[in-house]
């Protein structure tokens, strides 16, 4: 409120863009046309309509930038007279997105992927060959027709290195190029966006999940095989049982299922699901919500994007037995910017299923209603901590709140929200399909299923792969082929930047949340990534350093500072030669303690553990006496 | 008793409010704190302006009715709560008297006769009239966008008539509330600076105050009502009025019509002046008398808008030969031949809690431990009172029943004509605060001096640009100042300030009619044109 705005105006371009998406402006009060007569008496709007529309502003800033590239001032001040939100505000906003552009820029831009598991695969390679044929970053290139820029994981993995091209425009066009193996290829795509075509096909799907079409396979069971654009395919193969199960059962039978079955959250937490899903049906306030995290940023991990690829129909499923078993009648699935595939999939799935009445006021005739919503995230790893989720959903700079309250009392909207990730959800169908006693018996007692491993790096058949949880790191390993190339294992990085990196010593380390918990290790995201004896473990440590500085909120100071001086910490003790002086090695441990004592949010309280390990665990760097 | 029924925190807990003729996000940012809270929480904001203030973008509906059509916009909404059946039946039965002679005088204004009257649309006034008559709790609240007319009064007893017709008042989170331009402008008409009121507001002509008073001061109470300040520069131009003393005010830029009034006060025998400042009037007085800050460099009381009486303590000492208000009147009486001994804030107070009723319970112990108190507060055990008019709601009524008055519409004294086309209204900016004297002295990173606000079409219509010097000319006067094109202004309708008399001297153009029964002028309206400036 309090709008002030002066200065310039947006093109009838950006207007247009901001129009389909919150239809035309009522009044000259609103952004439209001055109509003296009618604007001159009266006006509606304040603080209601303003409360109302909030939400509204990531999806406006989108749909701008997909038009012409870039978020202009004009188009600010448009988006905020529409969405009655002062100027300033939306700014902080807007600048918070790493993926918005606030200054002019080429239309088609192709972010290359230069982290951590990409520059195992040339991704630095990749960069400086990229700048030789068309120059440095930032810079529009006539022969490419758009600009290129660095980016952290694409959650490529799998496929390494990856490139995403976006081109502007009407229609917009966001294509993944992955594996790229010489620049001429982003040139090609730059140049030339839709000819791409179709991704993601069956095929592809199979590319990345080696163990595709495999008998006993839970979560993975459909991806590669069964046509993801079809809702006839995915009923035809058991899609869609679960809910009429769930109709069953009802919200009280549903939860007692899962509550039996001992489910645990994938996304990094192992948080109880059925008790989160308990504590929201209890809550006498309402609206609930439901809200799926596929804000899937965690360096190394990609299995989000594969289910919501490659079996989108089962995570609409899944959010809507969540919704029936919480009294939530509203779903918001939140799914990272750089996923195009994944999100038009999701979106496509919800289409489908709204249009065959398994969405809306009365799902699948149960009387039940719920109906869900995809939006898009705008290149901000902070946004998979929920409640920096939230924030994001409703509009705001994507910054963590201090719990509690917890997300199960106070979530999005100020509601009660019941949030999960991807992998999370996707358990529930075969949960209700086969029992919760049932399912629980895979795995072991207290990690019970299976889980999806991120496994990339220095391996022979990267992809995602599916294990009852028991099996050991070894095993995994053996699975995807060993090391590549038949090398020495170096190390491997489990669960992503945030997490820990273990020696050869650990492959007989049996991958269960009470078997990691005890070796001091967390499995997080599932990411396993591998790294042979040639790998430069330095390098490595200094891009996450890098990415942890770079993603930090800045809202509480042991993190924002911290995250810094980590960074500088390494940078000279790579500029030394890579020797850590006792002095060094105090400071970095006691820069990780403060940031895991004081931070807000697990950004801050794990970004020095995957660079600590790798000091302590894998003597990374050669230490020197004290003097 | 002058002042607002309710506390600021019923504001914050009340349904619906109606803000009606105040800007109070730039003129009571503080309040409007406390309005915001109860936005916030729910509660439905109107706000009724001619204008599209920075108050109206926080409202649910701004209505832009024409400048002195306040009284027409309420009979409108009267008639809609009526006929829609939505009137408190119960409430006025009890509480109140003259309702059929009211209901007679409203039942005229349809809302097709509501709009041509004020230019806000029919389908806009039955939705206010609705929403604050089903209110379980609703405010009306108001500044000098009701007051500053030659029909203030009347105004005034419109919307509380609205108040009478739908039982908001008297309740927790109900009322009708004037808000005060100033810390302590409640606290000055508690204390009897009106010209037919004692303090405690018991009135001058009733002969059993007066014997209170008489046998308490000592003296006799002259028995009749004073002058208001409109009557003292009539009695000056009649000569009955030669010599006046000013505490505090700058008359000589803050009146209407200005070159009148100057010279009004050029032509006083003497003119005695005490001021924090060096004012345009001190540059008229014969005697100047500096005086400490009220604020910081005396001590006291002050009285905020909800009747909440504070203690306010000196914190350093004045500079100069600046002196404490209450040493200099003590001073004055000296030399009148009267000695009152040592001026001291807290004997002169328990003095007032002696002649005053409303204030007899609040003993400088109580107001420092207790954080402030609200009048009423009769005696050392009474809490003070939240709001005020409770005693409607009680069985039976306490004390006599409350009256609906039959108010007319009148339009404003000076009409719209070929020659002066525009409509000028005046009003306040956020950083600056009435003629400057308290404000101009401070830096404001959001002041932009004085400009002729004027419509986008308006501007158009006559080639203005931004920034562009102009004549505007009234009747009584021509002043030149900068164009600002202000959205918030439909075609018609300009504005200025008075916040910069030194540069821009507003109030040569400003009307001096004024209302017979308040004395305020009709600063809201006057006819004006705007001219090219040459060069």
């Amino acid at each position: 409120m309090d709008i002030h705005v002066v200065g310039p105006e947006a093109s009838a371009e950006e207007r247009d863009a901001v129009d389909r998406l919150l239809g035309p402006p009522a009044s000259g009060w609103d952004g439209g046309v001055r109509d003296s007569v009618r604007d001159g008496r009266a006006s509606r709007g304040g603080r209601p309509a303003a409360a109302a529309l909030r939400h509204l502003l990531l999806p406006a800033f989108h749909v701008v930038q997909d038009r012409v590239g870039w978020v202009s001032r004009g188009a600010l001040n448009y988006i905020c007279q529409r969405l009655v939100v002062p100027p300033a505000e939306a700014w902080g906003v807007l600048t918070f997105y790493h993926l918005f552009a606030t200054e002019p820029r080429a239309r088609t831009v192709a972010h290359v992927c230069d982290d951590i598991a990409c520059r195992t695969q040339g991704g630095e390679a990749l960069c400086r060959a990229l700048e030789a044929a068309i120059g440095p970053p930032g810079e529009l290139s006539a022969l490419a027709g758009g600009a290129w820029q660095r980016s952290p994981c694409l959650g490529q993995c799998d496929r390494a290195p990856a490139v995403m091209v976006v081109a502007a425009g009407d229609p917009l066009v966001r294509t993944v190029v992955a594996p790229v193996s010489q620049a001429a290829e982003i040139v090609a795509a730059m140049a030339a966006p839709a000819a791409r075509g179709v991704r993601e096909s069956l095929a592809e799907l199979r590319d990345g999940v080696p163990q595709a079409g495999q008998p006993g396979l839970k979560l993975l069971r459909r991806v590669g095989v069964v046509d993801p654009t079809s809702l006839d395919a995915y009923r035809a193969s058991g899609g869609y049982q679960a809910l009429g199960r769930a109709i069953e059962v009802g919200p009280a039978g549903i939860i007692a299922e899962v509550t039996t079955a001992a489910l645990l959250g994938r996304g990094g937490a192992a948080f109880p699901t059925a008790t989160k899903w308990a504590a929201v049906a209890a809550e006498p306030a309402l609206p609930h919500y439901v809200v799926c995290n596929a804000d899937e940023s965690e360096p190394g991990t990609f299995k989000d994007r594969v289910l919501m690829t490659g079996d989108p129909f089962a995570i609409v499923e899944a959010m809507t037995i969540c919704g029936i078993a919480t009294g939530s009648e509203r779903g918001f699935l939140y799914v990272r910017g750089e996923y195009p595939d994944a999100e038009q999939r999701v979106a496509q799935a919800v289409t489908q299923a709204r249009a065959a009445g398994l969405l809306g006021a009365n799902v699948a005739g149960s009387g039940h209603r719920f109906d869900l919503e995809v939006r898009r995230g705008a290149g901000a790893y902070i946004c998979g901590e929920e409640t920096a989720l939230f924030n994001s959903l409703e509009g705001k700079r994507g910054e963590p709140r201090s719990k509690p309250p917890f997300p199960s009392h106070v979530g999005v909207f100020g509601q009660p929200t019941v949030v999960n990730n991807v992998e999370t959800l996707a358990n529930v169908l075969d949960i209700l399909v086969e029992g919760g006693a049932a399912w629980a018996r895979t795995g072991t007692a207290t990690s019970t299923g299976t889980r999806l491993f991120c496994v990339s790096g220095q391996v022979t058949t990267p992809g995602l792969y599916e294990l009852p949880f028991g099996c050991t790191l070894g095993e995994l390993l053996t699975l995807a082929g060993g090391v590549a190339g038949a090398r020495p294992l170096q190390a491997i990085l489990l669960g992503g930047a945030a997490g820990m990196f273990v020696g050869p010593e650990s492959l007989d380390l049996r991958l269960t949340f009470e078997d990691a918990r005890a070796a001091s290790l967390t499995l997080g995201s599932g990411v396993v990534m591998v790294f042979d004896d040639t790998a430069d473990l330095p390098d490595v440590l200094g891009r996450i350093a890098a990415f942890f500085e770079e993603e930090s909120c800045g809202q509480c100071v042991p993190c924002r500072v911290g995250t810094v001086r980590q960074r500088e910490l390494l940078d000279q003790v790579r500029a030394a030669g890579g020797t850590m002086t006792p002095e060094r090695l105090h400071l970095l441990s006691e820069l990780g303690q403060a940031m895991r004592d004081a931070s807000i949010c697990g950004l801050g309280q794990t970004a020095s553990s995957a660079i600590e390990s790798a000091v302590q665990r894998l003597h990374v760097f050669r230490t020197e006496a004290r003097s | 008793m002058g002042g607002g029924t309710s506390s600021y925190r019923e504001i914050e807990e009340t349904d619906c409010i109606l803000l009606w003729g105040s800007n109070a996000r730039e003129t009571h940012p503080i309040f409007f704190h406390h309005l915001l809270k109860g936005v916030k929480r729910g509660a439905r904001l109107f706000t009724i302006d001619p204008r599209r203030t920075s108050s109206a973008q926080w409202a649910d509906v701004w209505a832009g009715l024409d400048v002195g059509t306040d009284i027409a916009l309420a009979h409108s909404m009267a008639r809609e709560i009526i006929v829609s059946g939505l009137a408190h039946r119960e409430f006025i039965a009890h509480a109140t008297t003259d309702f059929d002679d009211y209901q007679a005088s409203v039942l005229p204004w349809t809302l097709e006769r509501g709009e041509i009257a004020t230019g806000v649309p029919a389908g806009v006034i039955r939705e206010m009239a609705h929403a604050f008559a089903t209110a379980p709790r609703a405010m009306i609240c108001w500044t000098l966008g009701i007051t500053e007319h030659h029909n203030a009064v009347d105004n005034v007893l419109a919307l509380i008539n609205l108040a009478l017709l739908t039982g908001h008042v008297g309740r927790w989170g109900s009322g009708i509330n004037p808000l005060r331009g100033q810390n302590n402008v409640q606290g000055g008409g508690d204390m009897g600076a009106l010209p037919d009121r004692l303090p405690g507001f018991q009135h001058v002509e009733n002969d059993e105050v007066r014997a209170t008073f008489d046998r308490v001061w000592g003296v006799r109470v002259p028995p009749q009502k004073g002058l208001h300040l409109t009557g003292m520069f009539d009695a000056m131009e009649h000569g009955t009025l030669k010599a006046l003393y000013v505490i505090g005010e700058n008359p000589a830029q803050s009146e209407a019509d200005q070159q009148r009034s100057v010279a009004l006060l050029r032509s006083l025998d003497v003119l005695v002046v005490q001021d924090v400042m060096h004012t345009a009037t001190v540059d008229l007085a014969d005697v100047a008398l500096p005086a400490a800050a009220g604020a910081f460099e005396s001590d006291g009381t002050f009285t905020s808008s909800e009747r909440r009486v504070q203690r306010v303590r000196r914190a350093k000492a004045p500079p100069g030969e600046c002196r404490d208000d209450l040493a200099i009147i003590f001073d004055m009486a000296r030399h009148m031949g009267v000695e009152w001994g040592a001026p001291d804030a807290e004997r002169v107070w328990n003095e007032l809690r002696a002649v005053s009723p409303v204030h007899a319970g609040m003993s400088y112990a109580r107001l420092a431990a207790e954080g402030g108190l609200q009048w009423p507060c009769y005696d050392e055990s009474h809490p003070g009172e939240a709001f005020l008019h409770g005693r409607l709601w009680e069985r039976p009524v306490g004390g006599p029943r409350a009256p609906f008055s039959v108010v007319a519409h009148e339009l404003p004294v000076e009409a719209l004509d070929d020659e002066y086309p525009l409509r000028l209204t005046t009003g306040r900016r956020l950083a600056e605060y009435n003629t400057g004297v308290q404000t101009a002295g401070y830096a404001s990173p959001v002041r932009r001096g004085e400009t002729i606000d004027v419509s986008p079409e308006d501007a158009a219509r006559l080639g203005l640009h931004e920034g562009q010097a102009v004549r505007v000319r009234s009747r009584r006067g021509a002043v030149v100042a900068p164009v600002h094109i202000d959205h918030a202004l439909r075609p018609g309708l300009a504005f200025m300030t008075l916040h910069f008399p030194d540069e821009v001297a507003t109030n040569h153009l400003t009307i001096d009619a004024s209302d017979p029964k308040s004395g305020t002028a009709e600063f809201k309206a006057a006819a004006i044109c705007l001219e090219a400036v040459e060069g």
